[in-house]
C-alpha cells in the first residue's frame, strides 16, 4: 500500500509496539503531528521543553526496559534534545529520537530552523540516521529500534526532512534486521567463565561490583544467585542500585566518592573483584593507581571498550551479563562444590565490623530538617516500593545512600552525565508507564528549577508525580566543595532570596504545594502528599549546612575518606591527601 | 608505538566523520589517513596510521570495532604486509644540480611526471623510510613543496609451510 512518509512513520512506530512518545511540534513536523491529531494507537505527551521530552522518554525507558520515543521539530527543537540524548548515552539507555529537518533540497543552506543535528549528535548517540529517501524510512525505523535496544543500549537519532515525510512510497516492513557491521557479542567465552569460577573458588576476600548493566540485561536474579551460592558481598554503583536487593545481608551499598565506608574498604582489601556491567568510572575508582591494590579483576561487560579502559583486568568476559552469570552459576554449582560458608566466614565478619565501625549516618536535629531525614522518611513510608528519580547533586547522593532499592528499574538517576533537571521529567515518563505506582522525584531547589516548566505536563496529563524538594537555598554540592576545598568562598552558589516559593509555583500550575519547615512536619507532609492523587510539590526547608559524607576528595584513593567531623580534622586530612 | 590500521567500512556519507570524530573526541592522534573504494563499491577501505601505548592502541581498535559502520578492523602489526606511500615532489634545482636530481630519481625508481622551465615534479612510491630518505637527499637541492598520499597497506598472501 502506498503511504506518505508521515504515515509510514506512524505505521512503523505501531509495528514497533510504541504506545507513548514525548515531543513538541514545529514547522517541519506539522505533517506528522497532523496525523497524531486523530491517531488512537499512539499517544504523544506534549512536554513544555524538548529537553523535558527526552528525559521523560528516558525515565519511561529506564522504568520499563523498552525504548523511549521522542518527536521534535528541526533546529532549536533538535538542539534542545542534545542534553537529554547525552544523558541517555552516558547511562546506556535505549531511546529513539526523531527530529524534523528542513526539506532535503534546503539542507546545508542555513535555512530557517536548520541545524546539522546528525553532526551535532554524532558523539552522543549510539548511531544516527538522516533519511534521504522515503523508501528507506521503514527499514531505518526498524534498524533504529534494534540498535537502540540491543547490545549495549543507547540513544539513536533519526533526522526526518520535511519532504521525506510528504512524498509517497510503498510501505514495506522488513521482517528481519541484519546489519553486517553490527553484531554484539552476547554469549560469554566459556573458557573465560571457567577461569572466573576458579578465581572465585580460590579467593578469600571477593567482592561483586554490580553496575547498571545488571539492570539493563535483567540479570538481577542471576546476580542474586551468584552472591548467595558463593556468599560474596555485593557493592552496587550508582547505576546498579536495585540490581541486587539493597536490604540483603550481603548488600554493601554504593562505592566511590560518596560510597559507604564498608563498600570502599571491602574493595580496597579484596583479593578478587567481580565487576558486572560496570565501567570503572572515575567516581567509583578514585585514584586509579591505588584502586583495589590486592585484587584480581574479573570484568563482565557487553561492551569490549569498557574492558581495560580504566583498570587492568585479569579475566575479561565480553557478553550479556544475564547469560554469562547463568553459565557462571552453573559452572560454580556443578564443577566447584566448595564449602563457601567456611571460607567466607572471616571476610564477612570483617565487613560486619566495618559496617559497625562507620555506618552511613547523619546527626538528627529536632530544630531543623536534615535532608537525609526526609529521604529516610520517604523510604520508611513507601517501604521501598516507589519509583524514585533524582536530580543531581546532594539530593542524588542522599537518595542513593538512604533509600534502599530491592528491585531493579525503580531508581532513575543521571549517573554518567550528571544532568540537573533530569529527575522531574524522568518521573513524569515513569509515571506515565506505571500509572498505579508511586513515583517520587527527590530534588534540590537548584535542580528543580532547570525543568520546572514540566509541572504543566504533569498536571495536564493528570500524572500524580510527587516532588520532594530538599530546599537548602544553595547549589548544595558545589557549595560543599567550596566549603571544603575553596575556603568557604561561596562563589555563585547562594540562591537564598531568589529561591521561589515552590508552593505558589505548584499552585499556579494547578498542582498541589506543601511545605515543611520543622522535622515534626516532614512525615505529615509526606503522608498527605502520598494520599493526594495529583501532582504535588513538597518544599522541605532543610539545613543548608548539611554535607554529603563520607566523601573521597577528587584524586584520592577511595579509602581516604572524609567523614562528618570537626572542621580542623577535615582540613588536616585534606592536606595529607594533597 | 606506531600502528597501521586497515578498516573496511560501509561506503556511506558520514562514516569518515564518525571515525575522525572518534579519534578527536578521545584525544587519539591520526598521523595519516587514506580512503578508497574496494572491489565492492558499497565498501571502502581506510588505512589509518596512529600511535600510542599498548592500552591506547587496544582502545582505538575496540572503539573502531564498536562503530556501527565499520565492518572489519585489522591492526597490520599482527600481519605480514606490504606498505606503500606515494609522494609528489616539486623541485627547482640549480642548473648544476639538475643531473643529480634526475639521477636520484632514477635510483629511487621515481619518475618525472612534469617538467617546466624551472621545476621538475617527481613521483615516487615506496615505504616510509624510502620516501623520507629521498626527501632528505633532495632537500638541499631546492624542494618547493611535496605532497604525500599517506600510507596504504595490504596483507601478504599467507603461504602454508609444507609439513615435513
Amino acid at each position: 500500500m502506498k503511504m506518505n512518509g508521515a504515515e509510514i512513520f506512524i505505521e512503523s512506530l505501531k509495528r514497533e509496539g510504541v504506545k507513548h512518545m514525548f515531543g513538541y511540534p514545529g514547522g517541519v513536523v506539522l505533517g506528522i503531528f497532523d496525523l497524531l491529531y486523530e491517531n488512537k494507537d499512539i499517544e504523544l505527551i506534549l512536554t513544555r521543553h524538548e529537553q523535558g521530552a527526552v528525559h521523560a522518554a528516558d525515565g519511561y525507558a529506564r522504568s520499563t526496559g523498552k525504548a523511549g520515543v521522542v518527536l521534535v521539530t528541526s533546529g532549536p527543537g533538535a538542539t534542545n534534545t542534545v542534553t537529554g540524548i547525552a544523558t541517555a548515552s552516558m547511562d546506556s539507555i535505549p531511546l529513539v529520537v526523531f527530529t524534523g529537518q528542513v526539506p532535503t533540497m534546503l539542507i546545508g543552506n542555513d535555512a530557517f530552523q536548520e541545524a546539522d543535528i546528525v553532526g551535532i549528535s554524532r558523539p552522543c548517540t549510539k548511531y544516527n540516521f538522516l533519511v534521504k529517501d522515503v523508501n528507506d524510512l521503514a527499514r531505518i525505523v526498524r534498524e533504529a529500534f534494534y540498535i537502540a535496544t540491543s547490545g549495549r543500549p543507547g540513544p539513536v537519532l533519526i533526522d526526518l526532512p520535511k519532504d521525506v515525510t510528504a512524498v509517497k512510497a510503498e510501505f514495506v516492513w522488513p521482517q528481519d534486521v541484519k546489519i553486517r557491521s553490527y553484531n554484539p557479542t552476547l554469549e560469554g567465552n566459556k573458557w573465560m567463565i571457567t577461569q572466573a569460577a576458579h578465581l572465585i573458588a580460590k579467593s578469600k576476600r571477593p567482592v561483586i561490583v554490580a553496575g547498571g548493566g545488571v539492570i539493563l540485561s535483567n540479570a538481577s536474579k542471576e546476580l542474586k544467585e551468584l552472591a548467595e551460592i558463593t556468599d560474596i558481598p555485593v557493592v552496587m554503583t550508582l547505576m546498579g542500585l536495585g540490581g541486587f536487593p539493597g536490604t540483603h545481608p550481603l548488600a554493601l551499598g554504593m562505592p566511590g566518592m560518596h560510597g559507604s565506608y564498608y563498600a570502599n574498604r571491602s574493595i580496597q582489601e579484596s583479593d578478587l573483584l567481580i565487576a558486572v556491567g560496570m565501567r570503572f568510572d572515575d567516581r567509583v575508582t578514585g585514584k586509579i593507581d591505588a584502586f583495589a591494590p590486592h585484587a584480581k579483576i574479573v570484568h563482565i561487560d557487553i561492551d569490549p571498550t569498557s574492558i581495560r579502559k580504566n583498570v587492568r583486568v585479569d579475566t575479561p568476559i565480553v557478553g550479556d551479563a544475564k547469560r554469562i552469570l547463568a553459565v557462571l552459576n552453573k559452572v560454580l554449582k556443578e564443577e566447584l562444590k566448595e564449602q563457601w560458608g567456611e571460607v567466607r566466614n572471616a571476610w564477612l565478619k570483617q565487613i560486619q565490623a566495618w559496617k559497625k565501625e562507620r555506618p552511613l549516618t547523619y546527626t538528627y536535629s529536632e530544630e531543623v530538617i536534615k535532608p537525609q531525614f526526609v529521604v529516610e522518611k520517604i523510604y520508611e513510608l513507601t517501604k521501598g516500593d516507589a519509583i524514585i528519580s533524582t536530580e543531581v547533586g546532594q539530593n542524588q547522593m542522599w537518595s542513593a545512600q538512604f533509600y534502599k532499592f530491592d528491585k531493579p528499574r525503580m531508581w532513575l538517576t543521571s549517573g554518567g552525565l550528571g544532568t540537573m533537571g533530569y529527575g522531574f521529567p524522568a518521573a513524569i515518563g515513569a509515571q506515565l508507564a506505571h500509572p498505579n505506582k508511586l513515583v517520587i522525584d527527590i530534588a534540590g531547589d537548584g535542580s528543580i528549577q532547570m525543568n520546572i516548566q514540566e509541572l504543566a505536563t504533569a498536571v495536564i496529563n493528570k500524572l500524580p508525580v510527587k516532588v520532594a524538594i530538599l530546599n537548602n537555598r544553595y547549589l548544595g554540592m558545589v557549595r560543599q566543595w567550596q566549603e571544603l576545598f575553596f575556603s568557604e568562598r561561596y562563589s555563585h552558589t547562594k540562591l537564598d532570596e531568589t529561591v521561589p516559593d515552590f508552593v505558589k509555583i505548584a499552585e499556579a500550575y494547578g498542582a498541589v504545594g506543601l511545605r515543611a519547615t520543622k522535622p515534626s512536619e516532614v512525615e505529615p507532609v509526606l503522608r498527605e502528599a502520598f494520599k493526594i492523587k495529583r501532582t504535588v510539590f513538597m518544599d522541605f526547608v532543610v539545613d543548608w549546612k548539611e554535607k554529603v559524607f563520607p566523601m573521597v576528595p577528587a584524586g584520592a584513593a577511595i579509602d581516604q575518606m572524609m567523614f562528618e567531623e570537626k572542621k580542623e580534622t577535615t582540613e588536616k586530612k585534606l592536606k595529607a591527601v594533597k | 608505538m606506531r600502528h597501521t590500521i586497515s578498516l573496511l567500512v560501509e561506503n556511506k556519507f558520514g562514516v569518515l566523520s564518525r571515525i575522525s570524530g572518534l579519534f578527536s573526541g578521545r584525544g587519539y592522534n591520526i598521523e595519516s589517513l587514506s580512503v578508497g573504494e574496494t572491489i565492492d563499491p558499497q565498501i571502502s577501505v581506510m588505512t589509518i596510521v596512529t600511535s600510542g601505548d599498548e592500552q591506547i592502541i587496544e582502545q582505538i581498535l575496540k572503539q573502531l570495532n564498536k562503530l556501527i559502520d565499520i565492518i572489519k578492523v585489522v591492526d597490520m602489526i599482527d600481519l605480514d604486509h606490504v606498505e606503500r606511500e606515494m609522494v609528489l615532489i616539486k623541485i627547482a634545482p640549480r642548473q648544476e644540480d639538475k643531473a643529480e636530481v634526475l639521477r636520484l630519481t632514477d635510483i629511487f625508481r621515481g619518475r618525472v611526471v612534469d617538467s617546466g622551465p624551472k621545476t621538475y615534479t617527481i613521483e615516487v612510491t615506496g615505504d616510509e623510510k624510502k620516501i623520507a630518505a629521498l626527501i632528505e637527499l633532495l632537500k638541499p637541492m631546492g624542494i618547493k613543496e611535496f605532497i604525500r598520499t599517506g600510507k596504504i597497506a595490504i596483507a601478504r598472501e599467507r603461504i602454508k609451510k609444507p609439513s615435513v
